[in-house]
């Protein structure tokens, strides 16, 4: 059965984010110069760091799959990816409007961290057209991950030379000249940061168990109703396991094909 | 090591001597870039509406122009490959496939080298503000690294994109972006020596990054390289 445990993590996900937002609204102090959309912070930065840890991940598990040529590896990479996507889409949004308050400009090109966030950003925005544009299944898998893993590499490098090209305006809430987060405000963020991570896990599985109980459904209601009776999947930029007419996955991938689970 | 160096390097070889033959007998993709570039400054000209430029400016204007030349190079290189069959020369061949990887990436070096050789002067003589002689030395230098970034890149997305439909809208969405940190280097390295008044030092930091650019793509790009040549 898929989707095992999901139940558990999205009870302890919704729980975290619950927790998290009562924490930042009720007891995490007023920050002293920016007020109340400081708050931001603690929605802005997690999101951030959970989007370009999730494309490293991503490039790992591309990097796995090059090696083991295990098919879910190609569907995790993608999953993350894609879900790292929005999340990316998600921090710039707060970024600007961490910075329309802040600085009174929604795009502020001396921030780094911004300005590498959308480069990241329009980077791995092409991850999706490159794989729709490739229509046989295992070499979408295999290009993809080529590109995930120079995309992977290219997070810390972008970074590095974005950073250096820049003069530092930045919040810095870590680094004020009192040394640092006070304990409260450290706390909360630390619980912010595994909230936002565990809802990143939860939509990565929901996808997976999603993708997975279609695969399956359809392998189901072919052997029931015949290959005729349903309709062959268009081109997707999604990895497709274990769709006739397409090419099987190689021998390693054979634990995750719904199609042989079936039978 | 002597003895086995030159039979490891010896397809590659083969393999640039062809391209480099090809571009020779039916020149396709350099004289493309050379006029691109060239109108590209005529377009600058009039775009920014400056008879000169110097500084960041001029540093801008020139490896923007090096990296969307650079782009249709990018699209042509293994044209021949996938139109005449020489993927599976190349897979039947016993020979190592990042060889033609290395080919590649030399041949782009090579073209862009040679297409720099004119567009830079042309650039000299139409745009830029202050002498050219005294920043030439640096310049070189930092030209070098962008064009081994943009080849080693250029190598790996044109193989990416080669196969797919989107071939030519793919190449420039992802070399682009990926490209950006080689041209902020780039352009922030050659930036004091296009200064208005006189040449002044390379800036050690971003040739740094740009070095740094080129050995981490360079390494996984070659280590990758293998994974698009299978089928």
């Amino acid at each position: 059965m898929y989707g095992k445990g999901l139940r558990a993590l999205s009870l302890a996900t919704f729980a975290a984010v619950t927790a998290t937002f009562a924490l930042v609204f009720f007891y995490a102090p007023l920050d002293a110069d920016q007020g109340f959309i400081q708050k931001i912070f603690y929605v802005h930065v997690p999101v951030a760091i959970v989007t370009l840890c999730a494309y490293v991940v991503g490039a790992i598990f591309a990097a796995l799959h090059l090696r083991t040529r295990d098919r879910k590896w190609d569907l995790r990479s993608y999953v993350v990816i894609h879900i790292a996507l929005i999340y990316n889409i998600l921090g710039l949004l707060t970024g600007s409007i961490w910075a329309k308050a802040s600085w009174g400009h929604w795009w502020v090109w001396d921030e780094p961290t911004l300005v590498s966030f959308l480069i990241v950003f329009l980077l791995f925005a092409t991850y999706q057209p490159l794989r729709f544009s490739i229509e046989d299944p295992e070499r979408q898998a295999r290009y993809a991950s080529v590109f995930a893993i120079m995309a992977g590499a290219f997070v810390p490098l972008n970074f590095v030379a974005v950073r250096a090209a820049t003069a530092f305006v930045h919040p810095r809430v870590f680094a004020t000249s009192s040394g640092g987060l006070p304990g409260s405000m450290a706390f909360v963020f630390v619980c912010a940061l595994m909230a936002i991570a565990l809802l990143f896990a939860l939509l990565c599985s929901y996808e997976i168990a999603a993708k997975q109980t279609k695969w399956k459904l359809r392998a189901l209601r072919r052997r029931l109703l015949g290959a005729d009776a349903v309709a062959p999947l268009g081109r997707s930029a999604a990895p497709a396991l274990g769709e006739p007419g397409r090419r099987a996955p190689s021998a390693g991938g054979r634990a995750s094909h719904p199609a042989e689970a079936a039978s | 090591m002597s003895d086995r160096e030159p039979s490891r390097m010896r397809p590659s070889m083969a393999l640039l001597r062809k391209d480099l033959l090809l571009e020779r007998r039916a020149p396709e993709a350099v004289p493309a870039m050379l006029l691109f570039s060239v109108t590209t400054f005529v377009l600058f000209h009039f775009g920014l509406g400056r008879d000169t430029v110097s500084g960041q400016l001029a540093a801008g204007v020139l490896t923007v122009t090096i990296l969307f030349a650079a782009i249709l190079g990018i699209n042509r290189l293994f044209v021949a490959e996938q139109e005449e069959g020489g993927f599976d020369g190349v897979l039947l061949a016993p020979i190592d496939r990042t060889a033609l990887f290395v080919a590649k990436a030399a041949a782009l070096f090579l073209f862009l080298a040679l297409v720099e050789a004119v567009t830079v002067a042309a650039f000299a003589i139409l745009l830029l503000g202050p002498s050219l002689w005294p920043a030439l030395p640096g310049l070189l230098v930092v030209l070098a690294l962008l064009d081994l970034a943009l080849a080693v890149v250029g190598a790996l997305v044109s193989a990416l994109a080669i196969r797919t439909r989107a071939r030519d809208l793919i190449v420039p969405i992802v070399a682009l972006p990926m490209l950006t940190p080689a041209l902020i280097a780039a352009a922030r390295a050659a930036a004091p020596l296009l200064n208005a008044h006189g040449a002044g030092a390379l800036p050690t930091k971003w040739l740094a990054v740009l070095g740094l650019y080129d050995l981490v793509f360079g390494l996984l790009a070659y280590a990758v390289f293998d994974f698009l040549l299978e089928d």
